[in-house]
């Protein structure tokens, strides 16, 4: 198996999972309403959780302890996609990132339940279900606040034309697709990208939102080799700070 | 002392949830396989949401239990190869989280894509099932959170995957 091609897809995927946990856990005490206060740090502890599995993946073939992958890296040196490091901006913004990802994330997973790499096919099964609840969640807010009212369909129509270049550069292609695919670690960005589309549309077409015109959006790349948005390092520095200040402490 | 499955299980069944503390790790089906050598205990343990916080800390008491009862050697291995889905808990594991006052998960295997089962959920008090529910995300990644129209009182559901 080409390791290198494993392993720069395990970290794409551990860094999404950890910094949109992060702006998950932003919601906490802040959200619009108690249940979405709680549903939002529960998907952010789901997250985290998650990324700390597939660190642990990671240490297992060579690389550092999941802690020290985490905290220590500076913004450069991770591979989320720009969507999910974005601020939280209001809560149509963070619901439309939220049904997004986490539905890109659902298929992902389904389909990594068949790769070669049997401890991550075994990790993707379990995490598969736990999104089940995610997609749930923010299929439930879509379809209802995307055929309320005036005001709710316009934020949230808004919010989605603003989020899908965006978006779209989850799926930046890496420069090891091809090995990834011809040994059967992972189907590609391609073909997950098709099946997401699809998705996307079946849901919004329940509801009163227009999508985009898939032709006229041009995808915003970079973050899979390390180039961010100005919005990463602040939120890494925050992330890390008591991990900083005493490497050692237990919370 | 010559030890044995039977042995390890009956010092598991008295390792609780933390969270739970009437429901043992064994009855909750997170301990996926035992593995004895001679004087030493290999046991495998999956979480139920990988996210679970308390995992560490039923890995110690897994380890402390076993070290009181005399096995000289105990290691204990995190994995997913069995992975964790509800089917896994007891039938008395689901006994005994209903006297806690929270409602079992539905037995047997569940089909997600299927998620009515989330509506109507018995009501841990009276079994209606005149329910509804108010939120797939509860007070632990494990819990939803339910409300019984005839008792018109909240409760807790341990959530099935």
């Amino acid at each position: 198996m080409n390791t290198a091609a494993l392993i720069e897809l395990l970290y794409k995927m551990a860094d999404d999972q950890l910094i949109l946990g992060h702006r998950n856990s932003e919601w906490t005490g802040m959200g619009p309403l108690l249940e979405e206060d709680i549903a939002f740090s529960s998907m952010a502890q789901d997250k985290i959780g998650q990324s700390h599995a597939l660190y642990q993946l990671l240490h297992q073939l060579g690389e550092q302890e999941p802690d020290t992958v985490a905290f220590t890296r500076n913004a450069g040196q991770f591979h989320n996609c720009i969507f999910v490091e974005l601020p939280n901006g209001e809560y149509d913004f963070s619901l439309i990132r939220h049904f997004l990802f986490d539905t890109a994330e659902a298929i992902r997973f389904e389909m990594l339940s068949r790769t070669s790499y049997k401890p991550l096919a075994e990790l993707s099964v379990k995490i598969r279900a736990e999104l089940r609840y995610h997609t749930l969640h923010a299929n439930t807010w879509i379809k209802q606040l995307g055929s309320a009212t005036r005001e709710s369909i316009g934020r949230l129509q808004h919010s989605l034309e603003a989020a899908m270049p965006y978006a779209l550069g989850m799926f930046e292609p890496s420069p090891l697709e091809k090995e990834i695919i011809s040994q059967g670690i992972f189907e590609g960005e391609v073909v997950l990208r098709e099946r997401w589309m699809n998705t996307v549309a079946q849901v919004i077409g329940q509801t009163q939102l227009t999508l985009p015109d898939w032709k006229l959006i041009n995808p915003v790349y970079g973050g899979r080799s390390g180039k961010h948005s100005e919005h990463l390092q602040p939120l890494l520095d925050e992330m890390s700070e008591v991990f900083r200040i005493d490497p050692s402490a237990e919370w | 002392m010559q030890l044995t499955e039977e042995k390890i299980l009956e010092w598991l069944h008295d390792v609780k949830d933390p969270e739970i503390p009437v429901l043992s790790l064994v009855d909750l089906g997170i301990i996926t396989d035992i593995n004895i050598n001679a004087e030493s205990v290999h046991i495998e343990m999956t979480p139920t949401f990988v996210g679970c916080p308390a995992l560490d800390m039923m890995k110690n008491d897994v380890i402390a239990r076993l070290t009181k009862a005399g096995v000289n050697h105990v290691d204990v291995e995190v994995n997913f190869k069995k992975a964790w889905t509800s089917e896994r808990i007891s039938e008395n594991g689901r006994k005994a989280l209903k006297k806690f006052g929270l409602a079992p998960p539905p037995a047997g295997k569940v089909l997600l894509e299927d998620l009515d089962i989330l509506e109507h959920v018995a009501c841990p008090r009276c079994d209606g099932t005149n329910t509804q529910l108010k939120n797939p995300f509860g007070p632990t990644l494990c819990r939803s959170i339910h409300y019984c129209l005839d008792c018109k009182e909240a409760f807790e559901q341990f959530k099935p995957v």
